[in-house]
């Protein structure tokens, strides 16, 4: 850890590139656009230089940085990566410059605002994922929502307000019930012998699974509840179509590639090395709701007349993905959520960019308004075949990792013990192809015959630059994955194993002092 | 060392497609670009020949090889590479693959000439044959299986090729997304056959997993599922029943990709993988008996539909559905080579008339129907030829290839105690002798029935004859290599093949065994229907138009029936489609979605409303208020653990 200054350096730029933006004049647009890009490009730099230096092989915690916040409660700034928020921090620091990029000519009003907004939601996202105190996390956690609510409610679309409020209130439920539960685990720590109030993270991993089982439960559910929310799983999905729809197309590439996966991330990081005991009991009915996710947001997709609506929901079936890998609590099904995550962030990312394109040219984003379009937009057509196909899983592509993965996992998870999560799972890789294939020959096949299609142009230098970086990555992925699962490999394993020990810390504990009926599990 | 060069192999077409596929439109001449792609599929197969004389040359045991590349995923206790399989079996699908791709790719120069997609039909023939190499080479199921689906990819771009033109009730784009979506459910239980075999034996890889398997006892449950969830795979890719709607369809792309895709690689795919993993299905009699009944199921229900259909590929494509089915068989009843041996016969003879057909095509300006061919034989005297050839060697008339190995199967059903299955195999193919010489003299015989004004059918270039010719050779001497003991020969395949399926005879229950007399017997039972279909055909419709008609008339209901193709696409809509989509969108969406779920949220901001006007604007409104309280909020909590 010779560069113990880098995660900050990484979390530091965008809100520098914040400042400096908010300084320029209002009318300036070339200079305050550049100066985003040139901003989250560098963190996206400073993250690739993160990504080579990180050591794979380490389970643990790395670049750690600690510095004393609140000395009387023991807060502090506290950050660390592991293989899993590793690549999730890449993936921010990857997507924010190509939402920028793509928001060069379709954002014309407050400007400035807006890439102010853009930074510091940078910002706040890469918090989350870098935070080893649960209250540094949850400031952040919140103050994200802040520039992600600006952004749907004033660079949104019609129905923005509703959209924006909708997202705000869901967020609001969830995030209240998470600083309840973090107070109260500080206090729990501060009540055991010798102890003091901490929302050090690593302390608490060794403090929190040996909370009895009521309490365990109930905070279990208050974070994973919150966490829930954001992934979106169903039923609590509903925020996700409206929020998607109205933002901006830098918001959704942001809110669908990065903000849905603070949830997961959450999951992973807290609800499951925290409360062990509650993971175990409430797993079959957190993969049981990832599969019905797939199932249903795919069925619903399929008849979803707006492309934009389409990939959003989409999205739900794509996280339902993650949360069964999660919860099938093995390597395999781990290290699928976690690549699922990345991929879900390129792809659905790119669809998003790729619909805003399109809406650019069209302002429209019906699919009965569309047909033919191969004709006079072959590159276009392409780029959207490949990102299609990756969602789709095309194996070769990213997005079948992910999927085999979790799917595999899930099969020969012997805590789910039944094939059925899996083969339930499965079907969404049939629907995929249905409600993608679908939409991409009514949308690019057939005879051109509306004209006010005719004379649409293909993709600009602009675009391709928006592009062609997310295509290397969806092929990259796909043949080569090894480049990133072996990052978190080791991290995966050390928290499966963690998770596991302490289950069998608990059942002998239960062995030791009967309780009620879990005593047999 | 030549198998050393199997990546080389393998990796070319890709090259081949990057190249074309990146620089196609930039290149302005159509030859360079037909260079690009049947040069690399040439090289593919030049590199497959030396890799076959150096298994012929090597001893029996030193003949399977592993050539492992890259890794590809890893993780927990998954470990697959890019790695690659050398024996006898994968080095004659590669033969296959490459040599007939190869044909195919010269004959496209011919038949594309023109077309403004060029470059793209090359681009994606190229991909294709690197997937398909894949699938057939591949040392683990993963790596397989991304060949299986990447043919299926491959195949959904080229049904879709003329991607604005009209087909049948809907696009070619109706055609190709049905094509990806009925192989998507195979692929489904593919999946689970993967997950089941990982969980059961800790590997994916072909080597490991068949040794562990080959000490099991027959019988095992889990295998059984196992192979039935593979085979589900099979009858999606292999166009068997319930999955084989699609193929008809798949029509829809240029005639080359039906030859290559559509007929002699791609959908044998099925039959491949079913032979590979051979052990396993040897070890599941409940699966092999589904096999064998789905096979000749779906052989007896295709022809019968080829009998009435009008449009030239059409039939062809029944006719391979029809095949196929054979083919599953023979694998059905243990007679893993013969199955195999009709892939490559089929290949041949398939290829021939496809090409021919499209030939046709070309000579006609796109027309299809054979109600208004006829005479053509005349204006088109080697197409008519090898397309006849084609016919016989279909229709199983000694000695030409398709007799050695559909006979070799009807055998091996029969002798395996099969005898009902063997009857309704030589009732198929009774009819699929007759659908044959219908299709060839509606087409080349009789009357011209098309208007001499507009059209003036002509021979075909080069490029598209030469292959044909080849094609016809090869579906006239290609049987050679299989001819059965019964009469002199060495059965050179199946000797060839055995060390491959040597641990799945073991375990067969019911080998196949028998004497030479009635193998003979079956023989000439077997030729001998096939020569009464033709000529039945030919009589009727040369000289006697008037029985087919009045039998139509007289069993009306039947020919509806067989003309509609057993309503089957009508059937899977009303009972799957329909359903699905009307309760997503009425139910799932419009009242769980919006009525539900929302309706409690909504009522959430209407309840706050009441003790706050929060909600009012964006800029003045919640955020800032929400900010407040949350700040507000923090500060308090902090307050009060401090001060306690």
């Amino acid at each position: 850890m010779n560069q113990p200054i880098i995660l900050s350096t990484i979390l530091f730029l965008p809100l520098l590139g914040a400042l400096v933006v908010a300084l320029v004049r209002e009318d300036a647009e070339k200079l305050v656009k550049t100066l985003g890009i040139v901003f989250s490009t560098a963190a996206f730099v400073a993250s690739v230089w993160l990504f080579l230096a990180f050591d794979g092989a380490n389970p643990n915690m790395q670049f750690v940085e600690q510095y004393v916040w609140i000395p009387s409660l023991q807060v502090s700034y506290y950050l660390g990566v592991d293989g899993m928020s590793l690549l999730l921090v890449a993936l921010t620091t990857f997507l924010t410059p190509i939402a920028l990029l793509a928001s060069w000519e379709s954002i014309t009003t407050r400007l400035k605002g807006f890439v102010v907004s853009m930074l510091i939601l940078e910002v706040g996202t890469l918090g989350v994922f870098l935070a080893l105190d649960l209250f540094l996390f949850y400031v952040f956690w919140e103050a994200m929502l802040i520039p992600m609510y600006f952004i749907i409610g004033i660079w949104g679309g019609q129905e923005r307000i509703y959209a924006a409020v909708k997202f705000f209130l869901y967020t609001m439920f969830g995030s209240l019930l998470m600083l309840v539960a973090i107070l109260w685990l500080g206090s729990y720590a501060s009540a055991q012998p010798g102890g003091s109030f901490t929302t050090n993270l690593l302390e608490l991993y060794k403090i929190a699974p040996s909370i009895p089982w009521d309490g365990q439960r109930w905070m279990f559910l208050a974070f994973t509840l919150s966490f829930c929310i954001k992934v979106p799983l169903f039923p609590l999905h509903t925020w996700l179509p409206d929020a998607h729809v109205q933002a901006p197309t830098a918001g959704s590439v942001i809110l669908a590639g990065v903000l849905l996966k603070m949830g997961t991330y959450g999951l992973v990081r807290f609800s499951l090395p925290l409360f062990p005991y509650a993971t175990f009991e409430f797993m079959p009915y957190l993969a049981a709701l990832g599969v019905v996710g797939i199932i249903y947001g795919a069925l619903v997709s399929i008849v979803q007349p707006d492309l934009k609506k389409l990939v959003a929901y989409s999205s739900v079936s794509h996280l339902g993905f993650v949360v069964l890998g999660i919860f099938a609590l093995n390597v395999e099904g781990m290290q699928g959520s976690i690549i699922q995550m990345i991929n879900h962030g390129i792809s659905t990312g790119a669809l998003f960019l790729l619909v805003g394109m399109m809406y650019d040219r069209r302002h429209t984003r019906m699919i009965k308004d569309f047909g033919g379009l191969a004709k006079v937009m072959p590159v276009y057509a392409s780029f959207f075949m490949i990102i299609m196909l990756s969602s789709v899983g095309l194996p070769g592509l990213n997005g079948f990792v992910g999927e085999f993965l979790i799917l595999l996992g899930a099969f020969k998870s012997q805590l789910l013990d039944s094939h059925w999560f899996a083969i339930f799972g499965a079907t969404g890789v049939i629907l995929a192809a249905v409600y993608l294939l679908w939409s991409y020959q009514r949308v690019f096949f057939g005879k051109l015959e509306n004209p006010a299609n005719a004379s649409l142009k293909d993709m600009t230098v602009r675009e391709w630059f928006v592009l062609v970086p997310v295509v290397l990555f969806v092929i990259w992925i796909g043949f080569y994955p090894s480049t990133f699962l072996s990052k978190s490999e080791a991290s995966t394993k050390q928290l499966i194993q963690q998770i596991h020990e302490a289950r069998i810390g608990t059942q002998m504990r239960a062995a030791h002092q009967p309780l009620p009926d879990e005593a047999s599990r | 060392m030549p198998y050393q060069l199997i990546g080389v192999a393998v990796f070319l077409p890709l090259l081949g497609f990057i190249i074309n596929g990146l620089l196609g439109s930039r290149i302005k001449s159509e030859r360079l670009i037909g260079l690009i792609g049947s040069g690399t599929v040439g090289i593919s197969f030049a590199i497959a020949c030396a890799i076959f004389f150096a298994m012929l040359g090597a001893p029996v045991e030193q003949r399977s090889h592993t050539v492992e590349y890259v890794r590809w995923i890893s993780t927990g206790t998954l470990n697959v590479s890019f790695a690659y399989q050398l024996d006898q079996l994968s080095v004659l699908m590669m033969l296959i693959v490459t040599g007939v791709g190869f044909l195919i790719h010269v004959y496209s120069i011919g038949y594309m000439h023109g077309d403004p997609g060029f470059w793209r039909f090359f681009a994606y023939l190229n991909l294709f044959i690197f997937a398909m190499l894949n699938l057939v080479m591949a040392d683990n199921f993963l790596l397989l299986f991304l060949g299986w689906e990447g043919v299926g990819l491959c195949s959904y771009l080229l049904i879709g090729f003329w991607y604005d033109r009209k087909f049948e009730k809907g696009t070619t784009g109706d055609a190709a997304k049905k094509a990806f979506i009925v192989n998507r459910i195979g692929d489904f239980g593919f999946l689970i056959g993967m997950f089941l075999i990982f969980e059961m034996f800790g590997t994916l890889n072909f080597n490991d997993v068949f040794a562990q398997a080959s000490t099991l006892s027959v019988g095992n449950t889990t295998i059984m599922w196992m192979t039935l969830a593979l085979f589900l795979g099979a009858t999606g890719k292999s166009a068997q029943i319930p999955l084989f709607v699609w193929l008809p369809d798949a029509m829809a792309g240029p005639t080359p990709v039906s030859a290559l895709i559509h007929a002699a690689t791609m959908v044998t795919a099925g039959v491949y993988m079913v032979a590979r993993c051979s052990v396993l299905f040897a070890l599941a009699p409940v699966t092999m008996t589904v096999i064998a009944g789905i096979g000749v199921a779906t052989a007896l229900l295709a022809a019968s539909i080829g009998l009435v259909q009008n449009d030239i590929k059409k039939v062809l494509a029944y006719s391979t559905v029809s095949q196929l089915g054979y083919m599953f068989l023979g694998l059905g009843v243990g007679a893993f080579a013969a199955g195999l041996f009709h892939v490559m016969t089929h290949a041949f003879f398939k290829a021939l008339l496809f090409l021919g057909s499209g030939s046709v095509i070309h000579a006609m300006h796109e027309e299809q129907d054979i109600q208004n061919m006829g005479g053509l034989k005349k204006y088109m005297p080697i197409t008519y030829w090898t397309f006849f050839v084609g016919m016989l060697a279909i229709a199983g008339i000694f000695p030409l290839s398709g007799f050695f190995s559909k006979d070799e199967i009807l055998w091996k059903t029969f002798s395996s105690g099969q005898v009902l299955l063997w009857g309704m195999g030589l009732v198929g193919a009774a009819l699929t002798a007759f659908y044959m010489a219908r299709l060839t003299t509606l087409t080349f015989d009789g009357t011209e029935r098309f208007d001499h004004h507009h059209l003036h059918p002509h021979e075909s270039p080069a490029t598209m004859t030469v292959p044909l010719v080849v094609l016809a050779v090869l579906s006239v001497i290609g049987g050679f290599v299989g001819v059965p003991h019964s009469l002199g020969g060495s059965n050179a395949i199946e000797q060839w093949l055995e060390p491959v399926f040597a641990r799945a005879h073991s375990k067969l229950l019911h080998a196949p065994h028998g004497e030479g007399a009635v193998e003979y017997v079956l023989m000439v039972l077997s030729v001998g229907v096939g020569i009464t279909g033709i000529w039945l055909a030919r009589r009727w419709y040369l000289s006697k138009p008037e029985i087919p008609k009045m039998l139509a008339t007289r069993f009306g209901p039947l020919y509806n029936l067989l003309r509609d193709k057993y309503k089957v696409d009508e059937l899977y809509d009303a009972v799957i489609v329909t359903p699905i989509h009307k309760t997503s969108e009425a139910f799932l969406w419009k009242i769980f979605d919006v009525k539900i779920v929302d309706g409690v949220v909504n009522g959430v901001p209407k309840l706050i409303a009441l003790f706050s006007s929060l909600a009012r604007k964006v800029q003045t409104g919640i955020a800032q208020s929400y900010v407040f309280v949350f700040v507000l909020g923090v500060v308090v909590i902090l307050g009060i653990l401090i001060m306690k």
